[in-house]
């Protein structure tokens, strides 16, 4: 049994998988098939000052090993996860991810405000969501919006921050070397990349909202990429997300440069697929004498 | 409740109609556990995301559920290539079914086409007490009328083009049968114009009516919030969530 567990930004975790932000709800539903104690941690589903409704549907599409979402950040509200959700999750014994979703700097400080004080471990500020003060375009495209953004956040709140990374960039190595030197703990990456799929029958968008976020093992090496790429950069440590299915995937995500990682679409093929990837984990540091998960972190040796 | 998710065998497999199979599948937990008008999300080899198909038959004392579902695109279709024997990866039972009352009520269920296989195992809770009103394209569609029968109910068989049964569609024959009697529950499953019409008409006539939606769905278990619909609860209209909110609403909750 090698030793799986992992700090990041002195948060500490059982193991280093964690569902992802909008996979897994507020975990409520996988309680069902297996305690959530066995999770490193859960991020929880992103939560924005007041309730939202979401984007019409249909909301998901299909694609080659992957999928598109267009779910449009539908969620409870701030007050509702501190009072319903983050109780049920006190019990768990899991580490919490709270991921903060503002349209504006002023809703994002709003909501770090409110998490002062409560049980949540970690913050997750998603900066790929639309600043609607800014005429819509994502906080997290440019290297300033991004920073303007860390640096509120991080002056409301003595929480460990952790900013999570929007992919669609030229690159997303300014981004994160920006919000580091703004006061992040730790970054998250990869958020969706923007994709399309049409109905050729209709010439219809297959999601409501024309266009929506692709995950799944289609957009992995893309993912290991921009983690390898970011961990070179930066001091801070990296989680790394995108396509990962496997043991064998999350192992590679670490070597690439990730401290922990998060694991989305692959719960809809296989709802035990964090399980299994814990398992899988093991299994594969025993076989190679490994004595614990942070001695492969950052271990690849690139030509 | 609880889930199950595993992989299970094929213990029956029947082409009931052109591109329409019938799958029985050996998973003691899930049939024990599952009520009518849930549904099951079925992993399609080689797919991402699993396909949702409702439950058409539960046997508690053989451990089997029963599936029938027609060949609309590559997932199906590869679902519709497992044969007896085969191991089929299944979640559920998912969703919540058709309110089930005393079994001496009277209750009409409704379907068109692929919409029917949900209804008959709500349709066996009542026995001679439920009339099932099932339409299809023509006499080659028609699936299940039989197993219906064998369950004690009163089937009127409709068709399009009147090569079986009544020459027309469902909701006129509910519209005649509702102009005579009464009945406690109307439980229907089809495409949405007709989900509509017996809605109006069960309003109309002031008859409970539920009715079970489709939406294209990731987890299928209400954590990723994918397969909204939109609702009215409480006069407060929001999304609800057809795998678990659903697949079947009280039909007044639901905007059209
Ligand atoms: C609660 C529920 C119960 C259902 N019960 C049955 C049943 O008993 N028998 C039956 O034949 N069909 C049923 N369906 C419809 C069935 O899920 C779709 O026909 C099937 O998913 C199509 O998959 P495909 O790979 O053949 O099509 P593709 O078009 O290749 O599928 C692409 C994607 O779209 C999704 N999708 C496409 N059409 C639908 C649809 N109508 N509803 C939901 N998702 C869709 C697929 O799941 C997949 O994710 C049900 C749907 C729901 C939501
Ligand atoms: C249905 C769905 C909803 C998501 N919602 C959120 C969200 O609310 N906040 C967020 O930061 N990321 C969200 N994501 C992105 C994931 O957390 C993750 O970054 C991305 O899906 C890549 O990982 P994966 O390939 O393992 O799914 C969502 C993803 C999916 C598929
Ligand atoms: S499919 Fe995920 S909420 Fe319904």
């Amino acid at each position: 049994m090698a030793d799986l567990h992992v700090k990041v930004a002195g948060v500490s975790f059982k193991n280093p998988v964690i569902p992802a932000s909008g996979a897994f709800g507020f975990g409520r539903e996988y309680e069902k098939l297996y305690p959530l104690s066995r999770l490193g941690g859960i991020s929880c589903k992103g939560t924005t000052l007041n309730l939202k409704d979401g984007n019409p549907p249909p909301r998901i599409a299909e694609t080659p090993s992957g999928m598109l979402n267009s779910v449009g950040l539908q969620n409870p509200g701030i007050d509702h996860f501190i009072e319903v959700e983050l109780p049920y999750l006190m019990q768990k014994d899991l580490t919490i991810i709270a991921n903060v979703a503002g349209s504006t700097v002023e809703d994002c400080i709003e909501i770090a405000h409110r998490l002062e004080g409560t049980a949540v471990d970690m913050i997750e500020l998603n900066i790929s969501c639309p600043n609607v003060k800014q005429g819509g375009a994502a906080f997290g495209t440019s290297p300033e919006m991004a920073a303007s953004v860390t640096r509120a956040v991080r002056n409301a709140t003595t929480k460990p921050l952790m900013v999570k990374l929007s992919p669609n960039v030229t690159s997303i190595v300014d981004i994160a070397k920006a919000v580091e030197a703004e006061g992040a703990d730790a970054v998250s990456l990869i958020n969706t990349l923007l994709g399309m799929r049409i109905d050729i029958n209709t010439r219809r968008p297959i999601l409501r909202n024309n266009v929506g976020g692709l995950s799944g093992p289609a957009v992995f090496p893309v993912a290991v990429r921009m983690v390898w790429q970011v961990a070179n950069a930066v001091k801070v440590p990296v989680v790394g997300m995108g396509g990962i299915a496997s043991g064998k995937d999350a192992i590679e995500m670490m070597m690439a440069g990730a401290s922990a990682v998060q694991v989305g679409a692959a719960i809809f093929a296989d709802p035990y697929a964090p399980i299994h990837i814990i398992d899988e984990m093991n299994e594969w540091l025993d076989e190679h004498g490994i004595a614990s998960v942070n001695d492969i972190v950052g271990t690849v040796q690139p030509w | 409740m609880a889930y199950i998710q595993d992989v299970f065998p094929i213990v029956q497999k029947k082409n009931l109609a052109k591109n329409i199979f019938d799958l029985t599948i050996s998973c003691p937990h899930i049939a024990a556990e599952a009520v009518p008008g849930q549904f099951v999300h079925v992993k399609a080899p080689g797919f991402q995301l699993r396909r949702p198909i409702s439950i058409c038959g539960i046997d508690k004392v053989k451990g089997t559920i029963r599936i029938v579902f027609e060949i609309r695109g590559e997932g199906t279709e590869k679902i519709a290539g497992l044969n007896p024997g085969d191991l089929i990866d299944v979640f559920g039972p998912l969703g919540h079914g058709y309110t089930i009352l005393p079994p001496e009520s009277k209750v009409v269920v409704i379907g068109g086409g692929i919409g029917v296989p949900p209804l008959l195992q709500t349709a066996a809770a009542y026995g001679k007490n439920a009339t099932a009103i099932i339409g299809f394209r023509n006499a080659a569609a028609v699936i299940l009328k039989e197993d219906f029968e064998k369950n004690g109910a009163r089937v009127i068989l409709c068709t399009d083009d009147g090569t079986a049964g009544v020459h027309g569609f469902v909701t006129t024959a509910l519209e005649k049968l509702l102009a005579e009697e009464k009945p406690d529950l109307i439980c229907a499953c089809g495409p949405m114009p007709m989900l509509k019409g017996v809605a109006a008409m069960a309003e109309e006539k002031g008859i409970a009516c539920e009715i079970s939606l489709e939406e294209r769905m990731a987890c299928g278990v209400g954590a990723c919030l994918g397969c909204a619909c939109k609702t009215v609860k409480n006069g407060v209209e929001g999304y609800s969530h057809v795998c678990k909110d659903g697949p079947v609403f009280n039909s007044k909750e639901v905007r059209f």
